[in-house]
């Protein structure tokens, strides 16, 4: 092992989001060492992308909201899916975590009377999401790293994690090499928390980075942890769609929280057209309450384009598979019509949107104080991912923890917007919390160099290759295959070639060589990157085929409808003995007759 | 389809030079997509930061055509495209490779400025009341993206190297965030003064012109800060007044 550098922590951490940034500042209050290794550089993760804002019952504008209200309506949005422990305890934490965030620093937008502002969002009954104009997500990476940097972390920057390091059943560090000068570095910790995001990126059409590939997903899955809920992959129905080069860039959902409204190439507001049963009651039945629950109106009921992402993604589909579609292969969404209703829309738009107006300015020529934009649905969020423990974060891997986007449970089929932030800061918290105490009561294990000398053959292999296909090329199919067969709409048989073509794709990973040399080189990263993108790919696509009913995110066009016998049951992926991916289901957890209490009061 | 020609520096500390590659163009690309596709088709070691894409995050600074830009939010169409578009990395920082340059000197420079003490909560519940207004004054500030474009271009870091010396605008932005923030109660004015040599900076305002986030970092930020600085060591009771009314 001469080679490697050695790095000893208590905790050690995978990822620098809101969720990870969360764990670290919470595994340092606990007294743990603690060191936090990202892709990127500090302050770069998705979490800084966040725009709409952070979800939490803090009933600043609407008193009559409350963490019970919070959790009923989480459950609703995940069709009674999620681990209602996980929901329960998000609901209730929420409004602290966000309030600490205040404490170190963070300035959220406030009421007339100095208190944290909240916006309406899809799905949440009374305005919940606290945020700063629609760039929340920067405010909250920004807080979280600066004060975390004062806590005594060590943050590692771009540097990657390859394997996770196994003593026997447990988990006790991890390898990585760091792109400045592409050295492996072994990481020798007591215990570990993944909060690696999402896996967008195997998808064409996706609002996430390069980052996004599963990594942390396929790193517990190889180290012999669940994965669960793979099936439900949120597509956010509004992504940018011209230019083609921008294809797929969010538009937040704030947009329509401050009034925006979808209409088809007939100029015809088609979200009126279909409401789904569960929402009936609650949503407005004229264009005139739903203008009035975006300003605040407490009577009214909110209109039909803040229904749940699914849904709406679903309704924009069948607008544009109908031939009603835009110009360019998506519908509209208007807000300059807001100035029919208020004096100085422009300049509200612009102090709501700011970076929307900047965005489409720059990226598009297109004034959204004066022309509708044109969005269609893009590849957003995992619902699924690592199993875990409500309480700990724990997985089924005796020290490693994981939380937010990597993790599973919260979200059922499907997540409401801004519950993801809150989610980082509640679950990053007790994930962080939980694994410093592991470490303090379990101590070190051991590194087993055997592993370490493997692993780190494995990582240089694609130079010692000479003549095979480039990286990229093997990305791109796999995306393109993901995005038509595994995508929002999906069919069995799709998704068994699907399956056919990602072993195809495996085998010509294996046969991958790279150019140039290890200092910096991002052909390299992209041929390791390829073995976590077609594990959480299959993951999907399994997952998916399995699942013979349309729920939440899950859409099958052979099983339109809900099936209560399959709504039952959760998808579990384990790596069997022989290396291949095994698939389980396993009925939901019966809820406590409290929890089931609220539900029903709030249906 | 059209195509265009970019000059890309290749390279790394140990020398380098300038290398051609044509690709195709089409309608609203930036640069950074022509990057992208020229990593993917024919230069797949070619060293480049992004993530966002979307301006958000400030990972994708370089020298367009000898301007400090975020890459993702420069439109070709807004290039002269009958010549190449050279694009260099920034030239302040250390050279890691290609477009890709050292910037850690950046965060070693935010840990050692003052944190954020907030004054104690307002209400019985551990919460502060704030007006909109005194959000409004420091927004500015907090949109900052960390693209280090700003310190790139301020020829006192540039040309001079005081890398020892002074901190740069960014770090004067994130001080006049925290100076004027409406709970803050710490005070900066000494090490700026001193260690983070705010006296350096003669008000060129290159750093202002080239901010992609618009913050006006000359006139908002940096003199307002050398204002307090030269009331702190002459009058500090009208430092304190500033600070309890929130002026700038
Ligand atoms: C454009 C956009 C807008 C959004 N808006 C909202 C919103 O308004 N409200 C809301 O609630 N949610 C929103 N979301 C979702 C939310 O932002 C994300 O789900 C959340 O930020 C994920 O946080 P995280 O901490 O789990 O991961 P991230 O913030 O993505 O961080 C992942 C970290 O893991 C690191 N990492 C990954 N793999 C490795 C590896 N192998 N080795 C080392 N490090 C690794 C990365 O470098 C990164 O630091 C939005 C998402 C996007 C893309
Ligand atoms: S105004 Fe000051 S900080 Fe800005 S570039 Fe000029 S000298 Fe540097
Ligand atoms: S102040 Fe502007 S130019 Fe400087 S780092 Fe921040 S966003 Fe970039
Ligand atoms: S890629 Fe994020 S700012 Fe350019």
């Amino acid at each position: 092992m001469s080679e490697h550098q050695i790095h000893e922590h208590d905790v050690l951490i995978i990822g620098a989001g809101g969720a990870g940034l969360r764990a670290a500042i919470a595994a340092s209050a606990e007294g743990a060492t603690v060191g936090v290794v990202c892709k990127s550089l500090l302050g770069k993760a998705h979490t800084v992308m966040a725009e709409g804002g952070v979800a939490a019952a803090i009933g600043n504008v609407d008193d009559r909201d409350n963490w019970r209200v919070h959790f009923a309506d989480t459950m609703r949005g995940g069709q009674y899916l999620n681990n209602w422990r996980m929901a329960e305890l998000h609901a209730k934490e929420a409004p602290d975590t966000v309030r600490e965030l205040e404490a170190w620093g963070a300035l959220f937008d406030r009421t007339d009377d100095g208190r944290i502002l909240q916006r309406n969002f899809g799905g949440h009954a009374y305005p919940r999401l606290a945020h700063v104009g629609d760039r929340t997500g920067l405010e909250m990476i920004r807080t979280l790293q600066d004060y975390g940097v004062h806590q005594g972390m060590d943050v590692h920057m771009e540097c990657t994690v390859i394997t996770l390091l196994e003593d026997g059943e447990r988990v006790v560090g991890a390898l990585a090499y760091d792109r400045e000068k592409g050295h492996l570095k072994v990481f020798h910790a007591k215990a570990v928390v993944l909060a690696t995001g999402g896996i967008g990126k195997a998808f064409k059409i996706t609002s996430n980075s390069w980052e996004y590939t599963g990594d942390g997903h396929t790193l517990a899955y190889d180290a012999g942890a669940e994965l669960i809920d793979m099936e439900f992959i949120q597509f956010h129905p509004t992504g940018m769609m011209w230019p083609p080069s921008v294809r797929g860039i969010l538009v937040t959902e704030g947009v329509r929280g401050e009034g925006g409204v979808l209409r088809n190439a007939n100029g015809h507001r088609f979200m009126f057209d279909d409401i789904p049963p569960l929402y009936v009651s609650s949503t407005a039945d004229s264009e005139d309450e739903g203008w009035r629950y975006t300003q605040g109106d407490r009577d009214a009921r909110r209109p039909p384009e803040l229904l749940t992402r699914d849904h709406v993604a679903r309704c924009i589909v069948r607008e544009i598979k109908e031939g009603r579609g835009s110009p360019h292969g998506g519908v509209f969404l208007d807000i300059s019509w807001i100035k029919e209703r208020m004096p100085k829309a422009a300049e509200h738009i612009k102090k709501k949107l700011p970076s929307m107006y900047h965005q489409f300015k720059r990226l598009a020529d297109l004034d959204i104080t004066e022309q509708p934009m044109e969005v269609g649905p893009t590849t957003h969020y995992v619902m699924g991912g690592v199993r875990v423990d409500a309480d700990t974060q724990m997985s089924t891997v005796p020290g490693l923890f994981a939380a937010g986007e990597c993790a599973a449970g919260l979200h059922g089929a499907n997540r409401l917007g801004g519950n993801s932030l809150s989610d980082l800061l509640v679950f990053g918290n007790r994930a962080g919390v939980h694994a410093a105490r592991f470490a303090k009561e379990r101590g070190a294990g051991t590194i087993n160099d055997a592993q370490v000398e493997e692993a780190g053959r494995a990582t240089l292999a694609p130079f010692e290759r000479v003549g095979g296909e480039g990286p990229y090329q093997i990305q791109n199919a796999l995306q393109d295959m993901m995005q038509d067969q595994v995508g929002i709409v999906r069919t069995g048989e799709d998704m068994q070639r699907a399956l056919d073509g990602i072993q195809q794709l495996r085998d010509r990973a294996q046969r991958v060589s790279v150019n140039g040399n290890r200092v910096y080189n991002p052909g390299w990263h992209t041929a390791l990157d390829l073995h976590s993108l077609l594990t959480v790919a299959e993951a999907v696509a399994r997952s998916a085929i399995t699942r013979k009913e349309s729920r939440g995110a899950h859409f099958r066009e052979d099983h339109p409808e809900k099936d209560e016998s399959e709504g039952n049951l959760n998808t579990v992926i384990t790596k069997h003995p022989d290396g291949s991916m095994a698939l389980t289901r396993e009925p939901k957890r019966e809820m406590p007759a409290e929890l089931r209490a609220i539900i029903e009061e709030m249906k | 389809m059209a195509k265009a020609t970019f000059r890309i520096w290749r390279g790394d500390a140990d020398g380098g030079e300038l290398r051609d590659y044509t690709t195709e163009v089409s309608e609203g690309m930036v640069v950074l997509d022509a990057v992208l596709q020229i990593q993917a088709d024919e230069a797949n070691d070619l060293a480049v930061r992004w993530n966002c894409k979307a301006g958000k995050c400030g990972s994708c600074s370089a020298e367009v055509n000898g301007v400090p830009k975020l890459m993702c939010m420069t439109r070709l169409n807004e290039l002269p495209l009958e010549k190449p578009v050279t694009l260099h990395p920034m030239k302040a920082f250390p050279l890691v490779k290609d477009l890709v340059t050292d910037v850690s000197w950046n965060f070693e420079i935010k840990k050692r400025i003052k944190p954020f003490k907030p004054r104690p909560p307002d209400a019985e519940d551990g919460t502060w009341r704030m007006a909109q207004s005194d959000v409004d004054r420091v927004m500015e500030f907090r949109k900052c993206v960390e693209c280090f474009l700003c310190q790139d271009v301020c020829h006192v870091l540039r040309e001079h190297q005081l890398f020892d010396g002074f901190i740069g605008p960014r770090f004067l932005v994130h001080v006049a965030a925290l100076e004027m923030h409406p709970l803050d109660t710490e005070n900066r004015l000494e090490a700026l003064r001193t260690d983070q040599g705010i006296g350096y900076c003669n008000i060129t305002k290159c750093c202002t012109n080239v901010c992609p986030e618009n913050i006006t970092i000359t006139d908002n930020a940096i003199i307002p800060l050398k204002e307090r600085v030269v009331d702190e060591a002459y009058d500090p009771l009208r430092r304190f007044f500033r600070k309890m009314t929130g002026g700038r």
